[in-house]
């Protein structure tokens, strides 16, 4: 318990990979928190990569990591741009209205 | 040693129980101060793992980028955030089921797991941490030799994001006067000039 190990960032990362899953579904109706879920299981999958690279003595690892942030941030960009697009037209971000498409 | 130990726990039951009040808070605005403090914590983390660059890197995207593009987008909607908030519980216990389930799979796998016996010929990127070579100027000298490519290509994903984000959200307002450059300069005397011949004492 004291030493710490490898094991100990991944078990954190899946505990917030998981609280990450779960906030989709607690918040399943206001799609800002939703986006807000997807940027903890993006940090989770970074805590990952991030411990992997240390352990291992591996730089990729890290240099993977920059393209996940810069991903992220793309996505994050992105997703709140049409969310504001869509509340212009809709005058609402419920999920259940978004259904246009009908998919 | 202990000191180590100390602050990893620290950091990891701040980040998680941050994380837990992202997705738990009833204001949208304290979802988005906690994920700014859960990733604050993770940027420890990655401090305490010698990945400097990538902490810092972390917090200033993180924090002073999207965070702030999440706080501005909540608190630029009118939304009626309790109404969304309605009927919301009636998915939790199947949330709670898969959530459990796959984290039961995923520590299981971590209690089982070890490291290749080989592990050492296959790495990418070998790196001895060492007094002269700082995580920063390792990592800028592999991004700008072997992951050159790859490196360009994150910043033509973000230049897409930027122009995609300012087309989508751009709207051109009617009835505004503008200055319009191409019509001034387009403009020859010829079309609103012309010559009157006046007579004395008649006035045009």
């Amino acid at each position: 318990m004291i030493d710490i190990q490898m094991e100990h960032y991944l078990t954190l990362a899946a505990l917030i990979f998981t609280i990450g899953v779960f906030g989709i579904f607690l918040n399943r109706k206001n799609v800002i928190v939703m986006l807000m879920s997807i940027e903890l299981m993006l940090l989770a999958v970074n805590i990952n990569f991030v411990a992997f690279s240390a352990y291992l003595n591996d730089l990729a690892g890290q240099v993977f990591t920059m393209f996940i942030l810069t991903v992220a941030a793309a996505e994050a960009a992105i997703g709140l741009a049409i969310l504001v697009a869509f509340f212009r037209n809709k005058g609402s971000i419920a999920v259940e209205d978004i259904s246009a498409m009908k998919g | 040693m202990i000191v180590q130990a100390f602050a990893f726990y620290l950091f990891a039951g701040i980040l998680t129980l941050s994380a837990l009040m992202v997705i738990t808070a009833r204001n949208p605005v304290h979802s988005v101060l906690f994920l700014v403090l859960a990733f604050f914590n993770a940027a420890g983390l990655f401090i305490m793992l010698g990945a400097e660059f990538i902490a810092l890197i972390l917090v200033i995207v993180y924090v002073g980028a999207v965070a702030v593009l999440f706080l501005f987008v909540v608190m630029m909607l009118d939304i009626s955030f309790s109404d969304l908030r309605k009927g919301a519980m009636q998915y939790v216990s199947i949330g709670f089921v898969i959530g459990s389930i796959l984290l039961t799979e995923l520590i299981m796998l971590y209690g089982t797991w070890q490291f290749a016996p080989d592990k050492d010929q296959n790495r990418a990127a070998p790196h001895v941490a060492s007094e002269e070579l700082t995580n920063t100027e390792a990592l800028g000298q592999l991004i700008y030799t072997d992951y050159i490519f790859a490196f360009q290509t994150a910043g033509l994903i973000l230049f897409v994001a930027m122009i995609g984000a300012i087309v989508l959200t751009h709207r051109t307002r009617e009835g505004v006067r503008k200055q319009s450059v191409s019509n001034q300069q387009a403009r020859k005397p010829s079309d609103v000039l012309e010559i009157q011949k006046v007579t004395p004492r008649t006035g045009v």
